[in-house]
């Protein structure tokens, strides 16, 4: 579990984050949404402590990142995988070599050892005949499941993915969102996906906050989200017309 | 002040590049990865254009020099001494700022650019002493790379100017051994270190410290080359101070 409270950062005079305190739950996907600009990504970098924060906690179990020594700093990194908005595959090695990379770092496993869990783990994300190719010469599901891989490779306790569908196409992006869901539940990690994506909402969203320049302005799950009177939400939602038409389809069914 | 603030994030990263080691049995595989892209991929270009300079250097003493007072082994002697005290480590240090440095920029830029530098970051390893410290390592070879542009520098002066007929082979082998003074070879490396250190740090930190998408890692690339040059340059005159003055 993750706990954040009271969290701020600022850019110069810019406050980005005005105070948000939350949890993110172990065996769920936790879904961080809003608008673009209401702090997502400063969010969730400071999540992965990308960004110090001025003021507030995050609790990774039952210590704060604040009072981690850099060793148990060290320790927490090694045991979080992350799904970057683009991949962030290494261009110069090969899919199998990405995904073994944090087991070449923070293990002693021989080599067949790590490729056989390479292997588990690209079957996993249902990937094969890629093993030997370069990022370069696959499509971006593609480097989605090898990124999704790599995260996981090294049984992570935490699991984070910054726009994990951006790019995709629909069909690709469902497969995706189901896929960190599946993972999430089978490996009983805290997942927590920073999206605007209605579809990931609907499919994944166990639990969900509601960023509004910087504040928390509402959580809750995808069955409350449609219901919920919180105007900013509501609008947020409702932005797209195919949400716009099911919500008027639903209105007459009623 | 945006200079000095500059100049201060160049020795913070020092401090970072130094710290925090990657595993052993990686770096040996990144160090022996940068020797291979860094110094044996410089060798093409060091041996073409430090050849034919030579030769250009020895013809030119020649061309320049046609005084029956002055002695037919100067070519040989005015060769020798353009390669080993300034043309090999100082200007061919400054035509690697433009070949090396821009490759380490650009490399490092783009893996900003791309995330993967963050993603170094979540993992928990330390992008610096991952990305720099093997660099810095394998530069240490970059003195056997000037040797190399030394040797044949005057190879080409001697090339030149015997198979030009602008001196005798025994005329500019009596140069060469003219007035030879051994310290200037020690000059000459401690130099060439000095500037190796230059080549793998000051691109690494334009392309670490990068900002924006792929336009600005061309930029990134040129500033490179500009600050390399100019501090090679400055060092250069500093060193040549304090050791032949």
């Amino acid at each position: 579990m993750i706990r954040v409270e009271n969290l701020h950062k600022s850019f110069g005079d810019e406050e980005i984050l005005k105070g948000i305190t939350t949890t993110f739950e172990k065996g769920k996907t936790n879904l961080i949404i809003g608008q673009s600009g209401s702090g997502k990504t400063v969010f969730l970098k400071c999540l992965l402590g990308l960004f110090d924060a001025e003021k507030g906690e995050i609790y990774y179990g039952e210590k704060a990142i604040n009072d981690m020594d850099d060793d148990e700093k060290k320790e927490l990194r090694e045991h979080m995988g992350m799904v970057f908005q683009g991949g962030a595959l290494f261009d110069s090695m090969t899919v199998e070599e990405n995904v073994m990379f944090p087991l070449r770092m923070f293990t002693k496993k021989k080599k067949d050892e790590m490729l056989h869990r390479v292997n588990e783990v690209l079957d996993r994300v249902n990937l094969v005949n890629a093993n030997k190719k370069y990022p370069s010469e696959i499509s971006g599901g593609m480097q989605k499941r090898v990124a999704i891989a790599r995260a996981i490779v090294n049984y992570p306790r935490f699991l984070f993915c910054d726009e994990p569908n951006s790019g995709l196409d629909p069909k690709t992006a469902i497969l995706i969102d189901n896929l960190i869901q599946e993972i999430t539940r089978e490996y009983d990690i805290t997942t927590v996906v920073n999206t605007h994506d209605m579809n990931s909402v609907m499919e994944i969203g166990e639990k969900i906050i509601f960023l509004q320049k910087g504040t928390l302005a509402w959580q809750g799950d995808n069955s409350q989200i449609f219901k919920t009177d919180n105007k900013d939400v509501t609008d947020f939602v409702y932005s797209s017309d195919l949400f716009k038409k099911i919500r008027d389809i639903q209105n007459l069914e009623d | 002040m945006k200079y000095l603030a500059d100049i201060g994030s160049y020795f913070i990263m020092l401090k970072q590049v130094f710290s925090r080691p990657t595993k052993g049995s990686v770096l040996r595989e990144l160090i022996l990865k940068e020797i291979d892209e860094l110094v044996i991929d410089s060798l093409g270009i060091v041996i073409f254009i430090s050849f034919f300079v030579g030769g250009v250097v020895a013809i030119q003493t020649a061309l320049n020099i046609s005084n029956p007072l002055i002695p037919d082994y100067l070519v040989g002697f005015a060769t020798r001494q353009s390669i080993i005290l300034e043309f090999a480590p100082t200007f061919m240090s400054i035509i690697m700022a433009g070949k090396m440095g821009s490759f380490i920029t650009s490399s490092i830029g783009s893996m900003r650019v791309t995330e993967q530098i963050d993603a170094l970051e979540v993992m928990g390893i330390n992008p610096l002493n991952y990305l720099v410290f093997p660099k810095i390592i394998a530069l240490l070879l970059y003195p056997f790379v000037i040797a190399i542009s030394m040797f044949l520098g005057i190879l080409g002066g001697w090339v030149a100017g015997v198979y030009g007929g602008f001196s005798t082979s025994d005329a500019f082998i009596r140069g060469l051994q003219e007035d030879f003074i051994s310290f200037h070879i020690v000059y000459a490396f401690i130099k060439t270190f000095a500037f190796a250190f230059i080549l793998a740090t000051v691109p690494s930190w334009q392309g670490f410290f990068m900002k924006g998408g792929a336009l600005e890692v061309g930029k990134a690339s040129t500033n490179s080359f500009v600050w390399t040059s100019v501090l090679i340059i400055l060092t250069n005159y500093i060193i040549t101070s304090l050791l032949l003055s």
